[in-house]
């Protein structure tokens, strides 16, 4: 059987596949948007922390799982791994409907003006491909609104006097802050910092037909029983498909982006549930399967047009992978400051966002989401024991009595850091996979100490006792949760891969919408700016499309 | 599928007693279909045992044997941990062969401070004989340390944490049911 010709494929359901969907079918477009995982639950993984997203030991609780899928990854003395989904280095998001905003933290960030402008600001850094997007902030906003008000986000932007300038506040009111958090909010002011309420993805008050957050314990990581967190799955996709003109396809895996024989991208070829091969065509294609997902997507796509992979000509499909070097301090204190209002992270500064001495960028500091037992396991100062009574006893006094300030350090881009496609390693469904590669750039880890260094001295003006820090932007592989970068967005084609509006260079009808368009990946968790990246690309090819453009 | 297979009580201390005697090195004992484990043979469960105690041992509250981290761990070497199951049979055997070879004792029969000692310098990475050879003492100890907190830390759903004991021990109640519990714990969690 034939699948029915339609004007649009997005591939994932994730934050920024799910909005560009909605973007298309709202204005007219028929739409088939794939997922390869089906709808999540809350039961899926309960609040087990073994199966969790954030602790994925026992396997990922939102997919994917370790029998459909594996990757490579280069290790820093040239061998190589191959590993699977529930082991860290294989760098995960999810893989259901809503992606990692399902079980995401919620954080919801917008960049600041200078995240746009990083070479202008700081100038050419060696070793790097630091560069200006070919956007600026003013031109992002009414996008970074959009997904505010369409997704749904709580907090008080007068409270960060460095957050960028915007035109309306927040839908909803700030979240109230923790017992650990209000004794940060002192200790900040006391510093002269300038603390407010971290903005969340979280109703805190009911809002589009779903609840208020009920503070679980079990948040970050974890689905919502009440569905009080905001994602792409239980807003803009039920839109999208209440709208008649888009089609979810899920547990369907997309395996190469067709190309006729004039060179024109016809649609996709995909693994339908029952793995059985097909083919679905449309009059444009947009790539929404994150930052790693895509990049391979586009390299599989080999054929006589593009031999290197589609967008590829100039070798910077899968380049410039980066995730943030998260970097802080731990602080123990007399009393317990924990008091089981979750999901934790509450009170952020961005004092110590740019326009810090020698250093390049630098990143927002939060206190941190609640640490689960066996998170917490690891949590121990130097020197202490790893294992034994002593471990247990550390484990028994000091899990209530545990801070941590910490935060995403702007990670400087590299070329080296890159997304491949194995050249011998296939998947369950025979489609080769991604191979990780690169180490971050030397000079991350001292923008990290200087974050960490101010981290520990905040948990100290807040009664902590004894402090130590935990230094990130080590050597080694970034990405994870947080990955982005690998079809950088710009206007010269030899050094990106899309136009300002997610287009590939020289290719009319074919899209990317995801984190893999974000030339840098600020000091900040980037969720938001990905669904603003949505609004706009979605925006984009909805408005030509209703002008009568039909990107031949 | 929380307890092992069946297996009548007779044959168990028919089993308990052959691996105690000490004749039995594992690799002889490692016969699947007299263990009334998923994985684990019934003279590895006994070494496992004592392993998992010295991660987490026992003081005011349970330890490790108690709190059943050897189910945990045997549970998932038949299932998410399948991929770990040449690895334990080659480093609980390499374990006994070291202890037999060097002292005629399995390691179980070892007082609990040298257990200690033993596991620490295989933490180190200084265990000497072919078998712990590439760094493989380094590597089994940390396997064994991180499943045995998953075992004791994580959700009893996978067979450890026994009756919820260390989120009881750590004051946190649970199950967390949905919504909150709001009521405050006696400060023995009990
Ligand atoms: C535990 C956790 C906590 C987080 N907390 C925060 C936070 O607090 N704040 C924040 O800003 N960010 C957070 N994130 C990160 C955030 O979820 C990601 O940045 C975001 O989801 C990335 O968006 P994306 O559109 O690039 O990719 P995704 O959202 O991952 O979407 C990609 C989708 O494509 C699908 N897909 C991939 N390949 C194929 C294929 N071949 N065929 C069909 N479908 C395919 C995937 O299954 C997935 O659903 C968190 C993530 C996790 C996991």
């Amino acid at each position: 059987m034939v699948n029915k010709h339609v004007n649009a494929i997005v591939v994932g359901a994730g934050a920024g596949g799910g909005i560009v969907a909605k973007e298309l079918s709202v204005a007219g477009l028929s739409v088939v948007l794939f997922e390869r995982g089906g709808w999540a639950t809350y039961d899926d993984s309960d609040t087990d922390e073994l199966r969790s997203q954030r602790t994925t030991v026992l396997g990922n609780g939102y997919g994917p799982d370790d029998l459909h899928y594996k990757r490579v990854v280069v290790n820093n003395d040239g061998t190589t791994t191959t590993v699977l989904p529930s082991e860290g280095s294989y760098n995960n998001i999810a893989a259901c409907v809503g992606s990692g905003t399902v079980s995401y933290g919620a954080m919801a960030w917008r960049f600041m003006q200078e995240d746009f402008k990083l070479k202008t600001t700081y100038g050419s850094i060696e070793g790097s491909t630091l560069e200006d997007w070919p956007l600026t902030y003013e031109d992002l906003e009414s996008c970074y609104e959009k997904a505010e008000w369409e997704i749904g986000v709580a907090g008080d932007a007068t409270q960060n006097p460095f957050g960028a300038p915007r035109k309306k506040p927040y839908p909803m009111p700030p979240f109230s802050h923790n017992r650990e958090a209000k004794l940060m909010v002192d200790a900040a002011k006391r510093l002269g910092y300038h603390p407010f309420p971290i903005p969340m993805l979280r109703n805190s008050i009911p809002y589009h037909g779903r609840p208020a957050c009920i503070r679980m314990r079990t948040c970050c990581g974890f689905a919502c029983p009440v569905n009080a967190k905001c994602g792409t799955h239980n807003t803009v996709i039920p839109i999208a498909i209440g709208s008649g003109n888009c089609e979810l396809r899920i547990n369907s895996v997309v395996s190469e982006i067709l190309v006729n024989d004039q060179g024109k991208i016809t649609g996709v070829t995909y693994f339908d549930e029952k793995n059985n091969k097909q083919n679905q065509t449309a009059d444009l294609v947009v790539i929404s399967a994150s930052a790693t997902e895509t990049a391979r997507l586009l390299l599989n796509s080999k054929s006589k047009f593009f031999p290197k992979g589609i967008g590829n000509e100039n070798d910077w499909v899968g380049r410039n992978l980066q995730g943030h070097a998260y970097t802080g301090a731990y602080g123990i204190f007399e009393e317990e400051v924990y008091d089981d209002f979750g999901p934790g992270a509450s009170v952020a500064i961005s004092d110590f966002n740019h326009h810090n001495p020698g250093i390049m960028g630098g990143g927002v500091l939060c206190n941190e989401f609640i640490r689960m037992p066996y998170l917490f396991t690891g949590v121990r100062p130097p020197g202490a024991a790893r294992w034994g009574k002593e471990h247990k006893t550390f484990q028994r006094l000091n899990f209530k009595r545990v801070a941590q300030a910490v935060g995403p350090y702007q990670e400087i881009p590299k070329f080296e850091s890159r997304v491949e496609v194995d050249p011998t390693v296939k998947d369950f469904r025979g489609i080769p996979v991604v191979r990780l590669s690169g180490t971050r750039h030397e000079k991350d880890i001292e923008g990290c100490r200087f974050m960490s260094e101010k981290a520990e001295l905040w948990l100290k003006e807040a009664g902590a006792v004894h402090t130590w820090q935990s230094v990130g932007g080590g050597k080694g592989i970034s990405g994870g949760q947080h990955q982005a970068g690998t079809c950088r967005m710009g206007n010269d084609p030899k050094t990106s891969v899309t136009d300002k509006y997610g287009r590939i260079h020289a290719v009319p009808n074919l899209f990317v919408a995801d984190g893999s368009l974000n030339v840098s990946n600020g000091g900040f968790n980037p969720v938001l700016t990905i669904m603003a990246l949505g609004f706009r690309v979605g925006g984009y090819i909805a408005g030509e499309w209703l002008k009568g453009n039909r990107f031949k | 599928m929380d307890k092992p297979t069946k297996l009548t009580r007779r044959r168990f201390i028919a089993l308990s007693v052959l691996s105690a005697g000490g004749t039995c090195l594992l690799s002889r004992c490692a016969n699947q279909a007299l263990s009334p484990w998923r994985f684990i043979t019934v003279g590895e469960s006994n070494l496992l045992d004592a392993l998992v105690e010295q991660i987490i041992p026992t003081d005011d509250w349970p330890g490790g044997r108690d709190a059943g981290v050897t189910n945990f761990i045997d549970r998932q070497l038949a299932g998410a941990y399948s991929r770990y199951q040449e690895t334990y049979r080659k480093g609980l055997l390499a374990i006994q062969e070291t202890c037999t070879a060097k002292f005629h004792k399995r390691f179980e029969e070892f007082s609990f401070e040298e257990q200690t000692q033993f596991l620490k310098i295989m933490e180190g990475g200084k265990m000497e004989g072919r078998q712990w050879g590439d760094g493989f003492d380094r590597y089994f100890f940390r396997l064994i340390r991180d499943h045995s907190m998953q075992g004791f830390y994580g959700s009893p759903r996978h067979g450890g944490n026994k009756d919820n004991i260390s989120y009881k021990m750590m004051k946190l109640d649970y199950p967390v049911i949905i919504g909150q519990n709001r009521y405050i714990l006696k400060s023995d969690g009990k």
